[in-house]
């Protein structure tokens, strides 16, 4: 077996604090408080369940991984992994632990830990949604239908080592050792708090949860035994829980909040984002999200390509831009543009109502048809397939709106004949990580246009799903570029036979108040939102 | 009088074992499949039905029903769906919240309408009158979300004097206090208004005038203890109002009671939650009225328990 790749942290730390804030990153003094505040209790803190954009991040804080981003990008780190090497055929990932990783209760952190964790996420008995994320692993099959106690294809060759084997080459592999459920959790916490560990969680995460008065608020403290020194910046983070988003924009006016974790009501967007009090205290970023019309290829006529060409051609993304209050970017491809793969120079359907009352006529339905489009019923969605439906009218297309209830549209998706047009606005596709191949597999791949699947489209090209397959099997690092190129080819394919009409990419506009400081980028992270926990600091202690 | 205890919370048993089967039905309709919520849309199938069966959702509704009952029975409210944990503790850690902004909104509505009440019978047909039933009116009609929100406006934003919303302190108390008291406080001023006028016209008011009693004694001695009587008793019949009225009120202001923990729970489809607040809301409003029942006759000798 050769050996691929050896990452140094050395390296690896370089380049990190190269990244982000050249020549400073050193003289941040750390210390210092800052309070976020949420609408919604928060649910569970543990790393095998915790699966809402709330509680994501803060897991990241309380808890580390084998696998970890480069602060505000989508570039992959080794975390509480010193170094990795991936055998030559894909298939075999050994890592090597660093010294001196320790639990909050002060036991150190050993290979056995990282394997107990992972089995402990597939085993059914822990009803986690994350899973499915780990069939690539060896005895993936046995242990998650109960049949097996573990994993067969992980081993603890030590303390400090540990393998993974897998029954193909998985190039997103580290991807998902990245994820909060591989995240690892010491045993005889798990095991003394039952059920309970998600309120009791105790992780070997830059902080530890000190205070849960549940209802009202969260603290971090910073672990002082943390292994990475420099890190976190911050002392303490308080989470105030059930503040409405507006009341929580009255007290970051007043001083008394700094991260309005909910961001800022719509209702309130364009009055906040030109209000000089708060103008300079917003960040816009992008985020790994997607918003399309899928139109389902078995039912007709949308089973026509023409058809599904004209449908792209008539929607006006730049008036749907404006109902939102301009809180997103137009789309014309199906990966977001912070997305690896993403095809910068592609110019996608144009918006030509007469070309594509052309195209209709060629399909033989010059004289339009009349269809149904489904929406999830809270606002602004409902607003938004007007508008879509306003432009289809315009070349002829009646399509009568169905606004449902969020599962129900989800329902009616994952069956074969029953949903024309979905608009999936509130509902998909926000990606797990940041790699090309997941915005593909669910929504737009044959495994994923099965009853109760996510492919709303019901589109199943074989040949896309063999490249697919191809370019997830080129596990080499040296081959990253080549495969990101397969990936952008794959989506550009799939928007010849135009299964979705890609509307929108949603922005980010995270609001914090003056005294919390750190590289823009933190403040948008792709895989951190609100902001990321560890790295912002307080400037008052500056 | 045991007996009569005895018969009403019999009958109370009965009335919450149908609020828990309505309860249950209309939630067991709910399109949403909680299995696959948790599961959430990476898993596979197999996974989604396994969770169903540990959960029991794959029983036909009535075995699952029973097996809700018989939780119940041990106290067991069943654990939250995604919250991960006993139903039972979440809403004992959010029930003091609750009870101390309902303490607080009866202090703001029986100081409130009584006080308008009073005023405004005394100076009957005059303008004050008028601009204090006007005020009650508003009492009783405003949605209470509009009055939390233009008193947290203009108290805590403008001028400062409160906290903008949370809990801890008497001042974050009182806010959401007023607001929830308010509805009550337009009831009570009018009732208190129409009593007290009714009073004050009786043949004993005259013979305590003719034998040269102060106006603050007729008032305060003869007329009042007198005219608050039906009044006391509504005090129970508001722990329902307050009921809904806190899911509200407590979003608002953030106030960490069960109204939030309903709220929350409701957006996402949180069953067991959802029961538990629902069927922990209803034991309140049963009780707050049988009170309400054994308290006035203690009161006014008047009404007889039969």
């Amino acid at each position: 077996m050769r050996k691929l790749l050896l990452a140094g942290v050395a390296a690896a730390a370089l380049s990190t604090s190269a990244m982000l804030v050249p020549a400073l990153a050193q003289d941040i003094k750390q210390g210092g408080s800052m309070t976020v505040t949420y609408k919604d209790d928060v649910s569970t803190l543990d790393p095998a369940i915790g699966y809402d954009w709330q509680n994501w991040s803060m897991i990241k804080s309380l808890f580390d991984g084998l696998m970890d981003y480069v602060p505000g990008t989508t570039e992959l780190r080794p975390e509480i992994a010193e170094s990795y090497e991936i055998s030559e055929d894909g298939t075999v990932f050994t890592f090597k632990l660093r010294d001196g990783v320790k639990f909050h209760n002060g036991r150190a952190l050993t290979a056995g830990d990282v394997k107990y964790s992972i089995e402990r996420t597939v085993n059914p008995k822990t009803q986690s949604p994350g899973a499915g994320f780990f069939g690539s692993i060896k005895g993936f099959e046995e242990a998650s239908a109960g049949n097996a106690e573990g994993l067969s294809g992980i081993t603890a060759v030590d303390d400090h080592t540990i393998r993974f084997e897998l029954s193909r080459p998985d190039a997103t592999f580290l991807h998902v050792l990245a994820l909060n459920f591989a995240h690892v959790v010491p045993k005889e916490e798990v095991e003394k708090h039952g059920a309970d560990f998600g309120k009791n969680p105790v992780g070997s995460g830059a902080f530890r949860l000190a205070e849960w008065t549940l209802g009202q608020r969260l603290v971090f403290e910073r672990f002082e035994d943390y292994w990475n020194p420099g890190v976190p910046k911050l002392d303490q983070i308080v989470f105030e829980v059930g503040q409405e988003p507006v009341v929580a924009l009255l007290r970051l006016q007043n001083g008394e909040v700094d991260v309005p974790g909910d961001g800022i009501p719509p209702a309130k967007f364009i009055e906040v984002k030109d209000d000089p009090k708060f103008k300079e205290l917003i960040i816009q970023g992008g985020q790994l999200h997607t918003g399309y019309v899928t139109m389902n290829v078995k039912m007709a006529p949308f089973d026509k390509v023409e058809v599904r060409k004209a449908v792209n051609m008539a929607i006006n993304k730049d008036r749907i831009l404006r109902i939102i209050n301009g809180r997103a970017v137009a789309a014309n491809q199906p990966l977001p543009p912070s997305m690896p793969g993403y095809a910068k120079d592609h110019e996608g359907y144009r918006y030509d109502p007469e070309a594509a009352k052309a195209l209709l006529a060629e399909a033989g339905l010059g004289d339009g048809f009349e269809t149904e489009l489904f929406v999830m019923n809270t606002d602004p969605q409902p607003r938004i397939a007007q508008a879509i439906q306003q432009d289809l009218k315009a070349i002829g297309i009646e399509a009568s709106i169905k606004s449902l209830a969020q599962a129900n549209v989800i329902a009616a998706g994952g069956e074969e004949d029953q949903a024309p047009m979905i608009w999936s606005g509130g509902m998909a596709w926000i990606a797990d990580f940041p790699d090309p191949s997941n915005f593909y597999g669910p929504i737009l791949g044959c495994g994923g246009a099965v009853k109760g699947g996510w492919n709303w489209s019901w589109y199943c090209n074989e040949d896309l799903d063999a490249k697919a397959t191809e370019a997830d099997s080129m596990v080499d690092p040296a081959k990253a570029g080549e495969r990101e190129a397969m990936w952008r080819d794959i989506y550009l394919k799939v928007m010849e036979d135009a299964p979705w009409a890609p509307i929108f990419n949603e922005e980010r506009f995270t609001i914090r108040s003056e005294r919390i400081g750190g590289d823009d980028k933190l403040f948008v992270d792709p895989v951190h939102i609100p902001v990321h926990y560890d790295e912002v600091y307080a400037k008052d202690v500056q | 009088m045991p007996a009569y205890i005895a018969r009403r919370l019999i009958q109370t048993a009965l009335i919450l074992l149908g609020i828990s089967l309505v309860t249950f039905i209309l939630l067991y309709l709910v399109p949403a499949d909680p299995a696959r919520q948790i599961a959430g849309r990476s898993a596979t199938a197999a996974t989604v039905e396994n969770i169903r069966e540990q959960l029991g959702l794959n029983l036909p509704f009535h075995e699952q029903y029973l097996r809700y009952l018989g939780g119940l029975l041990n106290g067991d409210l069943g654990r939250s769906y995604l919250q991960k944990t006993e139903v039972s503790t979440l809403i004992a850690s959010r029930l003091p919240a609750s009870l101390i902004l309902m303490a607080g909104a009866i202090f703001c509505e029986l100081l409130l309408g009584l006080t308008m009440g009073v005023i405004a019978a005394l100076k009957r047909g005059s303008r004050t009158d008028d601009a204090l039933m006007i005020a009650s009116f508003v009492g009783v009609s405003a949605p209470q979300f509009v009055i939390g929100i233009l008193l947290l406006y203009v108290f805590a934003v403008k001028l400062g004097w409160f906290p903008i919303g949370g809990y801890g302190t008497f001042a974050h108390l009182v806010l959401p206090s007023i607001t929830l008291g308010f509805l009550g406080a337009g009831w009570y001023s009018r009732m208190m208004r129409s009593s007290l006028i009714d009073v004050l016209r009786q043949d004993y008011i005259r013979t305590a005038r003719a034998t040269g009693a102060g106006r603050g004694k007729i008032l305060f001695g003869h007329a009042l203890p007198n005219a608050i009587l039906p009044i006391i008793a509504m005090i129970g019949i508001d722990i329902g109002l307050f009921m809904s009225g806190i899911v509200v009120v407590e979003s608002v202001f953030g106030w960490p009671g069960i109204g939030q923990l309903a709220w929350q729970a409701i957006q996402r489809v949180d069953i067991p939650i959802i029961m538990g607040v629902t069927l922990v809301s209803a034991c309140a409003i049963v009780l707050g009225n049988l009170l309400a029942d054994l308290i006035t006759p203690l009161i006014d000798p008047r009404i007889k328990l039969r």
